[in-house]
């Protein structure tokens, strides 16, 4: 079993900060759109090198989704910045008609997904957004897991043609994959092979997946581990290949239950090779105020919750 | 460039593939695409620079987007006779396979169509965003748009109008198409727009009127007169009054036909206050 170390603690929304400074550098056509948000979405260094190449549209979500679109109409390549919840719900008519059903090359970044956001609670977390954003044709969706992952996701969907939904988030956690990794839209990583079950996450819970395989491994559980940074496309081959080996699944994911990673694993799993699935995740709620770690706990997000769910599934095998 | 009396029997044509377009499937908008068809004539024929062929970025031409989508049988007759695809096709306004959906769309690919719209309210900020890859890409040329007033109750609208000032949008000019009715009734009826034109100049925009929208003379010199308002700091709006069902005499004069097809016998009674000009497709 390979052991993953914290490189340090690190916020995803930073690594999409970074990748967005090196895209300034490199590619002439990005774009880049904030509703008012632009410390929330680390892009400042983007700004004071490329001032040209930035619109503040200011707290007016919809006008900047289609602006976006319509500075694709004239080969740019928007990426626009605000919270998931906003980036999501509040514009979801725009995105459909003027984005995704126009197929415009639009990046939809969105920080602050899920519940992990915090504090500010739950008028400004969402649960909905990857169900709401897979939902629509045509649309990527990504959820890398930390730090580097958002970075090289940042890079590799710039140079990917059509629509994009980016997600990541507010809190510090764990960055653990390598600095120099290669990011390929809707190819699933295989992070630590195991024969008894397979953990399959995205997100920040990949991390958690590994401190809950390492934990599984002390009681002789061998727990295969895949992150899923692509829920749309969605890698069906490498799910399909770990279960036929392992013969249960645990899907991992802070987002809800409904519409989220489970879900997109479960129709997979129905059609081509039914199968005991357990799922991390939240069920059916909104958010509320509180920190990262207590929020995570209390909504069953973290290590504990998918060693849990792991022994609940093998029952079932 | 096509002479005055050329233009008018343009628009004469236009009117015809509109009200046929919208008899043969029965459905569609004929009251809002009558009304505003000397505006697309003149835009597409007369006022705009456009290129030979299509491309989605639409670089070094000027560039129209439609917003008010479900007056699309003028936007397709008049993209049709300007050559953007075989105006044969209109036959499929509407039928399943087509490239005419209901409401305009890129998804099937059809030539002159750069953006889907339908949801109202969207148009202008979708202007504004290739209004700015024209000035990042120093190309000179000008976007252009049409909104239908009803559509200005979409509170979007008024983020883009914001934000075109506030930014000094300068190569953009859009035309708001004041026919003072809207599905349920008049727009003083269902929700009150107030002085348009005033509502744009407090909010910074360059703003011009055109009396009468279906004189396609005053329509010419009115986008000739907005042309000339560009490149100085603000974005140019036109006021632009016009009679919904124009051209028809049973559909003037009310909202009754905003979206409902004629009969047989109506068509024929539409169709012989509009003789053939250029030529039924």
């Amino acid at each position: 079993m390979t052991k993953y170390t914290d490189q340090g603690k690190n916020d995803t929304r930073s690594g999409f900060g970074a990748g967005m400074t090196e895209l300034g550098r490199t590619n002439p056509n990005v774009v880049a759109l904030c509703a008012d948000l632009v410390g929330s979405l680390k892009i400042q260094t983007f700004i004071d090198e490329n001032p040209e190449r930035f619109f503040q549209i200011g707290i007016a979500e919809a006008n900047m989704m289609g602006i976006a679109a319509g500075l694709t109409i004239g080969g740019k390549i928007p990426f626009t910045g605000t919270f998931a919840n906003f980036s999501t719900g509040r514009v979801y008519d725009q995105i459909r008609q003027s984005i995704a059903y126009s197929d415009k090359n639009v990046k939809i970044c969105a920080s602050h997904a899920g519940i992990t956001l915090g504090e500010d609670g739950a008028t400004h977390q969402i649960l909905e957004d990857i169900g709401l954003m897979k939902m629509l044709p045509g649309m990527t969706v990504i959820n890398p897991c930390d730090f580097n992952q958002t970075k090289a996701a940042t890079l590799a969907i710039a140079e990917h043609d059509g629509p994009v939904y980016l997600r990541f988030g507010r809190p510090k956690v764990a960055n653990f994959t390598p600095a120099d990794q290669k990011f390929e839209i809707g190819k699933a990583l295989m992070l630590n092979e195991g024969t008894d079950v397979t953990i399959i996450a995205t997100g920040h819970l990949v991390w958690q997946s590994l401190l809950a395989a390492e934990n599984l491994e002390n009681q002789g559980i061998s727990a295969e581990v895949i992150n899923i940074h692509t829920i749309k496309p969605l890698d069906d081959k490498a799910i399909l290949d770990s279960v036929k080996k392992t013969g249960c699944v645990v899907t991992a994911e802070e987002h809800n239950f409904l519409g989220g990673l489970g879900e997109s694993v479960s129709r997979v799993l129905a059609t081509h090779y039914p199968t005991p699935q357990e799922f991390v995740a939240t069920q059916d709620t909104f958010g509320e105020s509180g920190t990262p770690e207590q929020l995570m706990d209390k909504y069953g997000l973290n290590n504990k919750a998918i060693e849990a769910a792991v022994l609940k599934v093998l029952k079932r095998k | 460039m096509p002479n005055a009396q050329e233009l008018q029997d343009l628009v004469t044509q236009v009117r015809r593939d509109i009200l046929r377009m919208v008899h043969k499937v029965n459905s569609g908008h004929p009251g809002g695409s009558l009304g505003c068809t000397e505006f697309f004539v003149a835009l597409y024929n007369e006022i705009m620079e456009l290129k030979d062929g299509f491309d989605m970025d639409g670089k070094d031409e000027d560039l129209f987007f439609l917003s008010n989508g479900h007056i699309s049988p003028v936007f397709y007759s008049v993209l049709a006779r300007r050559g953007y695809f075989p105006v044969e096709e209109l036959n499929t306004f509407r039928l399943i396979n087509s490239r005419l959906q209901g409401h305009p769309t890129t998804h099937e690919g059809l030539p002159g169509v750069r953006i889907a719209s339908g949801s109202l309210g969207q148009g202008m900020s979708v202007a504004i965003g290739a209004a700015l890859a024209k000035k990042l890409n120093g190309d000179n040329h000008l976007i252009y748009s049409l909104h239908g007033d009803g559509e200005l109750q979409e509170g979007q609208n008024w983020e883009a109008i914001m934000y075109a000032a506030g930014n000094k949008v300068d190569n953009y000019i859009a035309t708001i198409d004041l026919n003072g009715q809207q599905i349920d009734g008049s727009t003083d009826d269902v929700l009150p727009l107030g002085n348009v034109a005033e509502k744009f100049r407090v909010f910074g925009w360059d703003v011009l009127e055109i009396e009468n929208g279906n004189d396609l003379k005053q329509v010419i010199e009115g986008l000739n007169e907005a042309k000339s308002r560009t490149g100085k700091g603000k974005p140019v709006c036109i006021i632009m009054t016009t009679m919904m069902g124009n051209g028809v005499d049973f559909m003037m004069h009310t909202h009754a036909w905003h979206g409902k097809a004629p009969n047989d016998e109506q068509l024929e009674t539409a169709l012989a206050q509009n003789p053939e000009t250029v030529g039924d497709y």
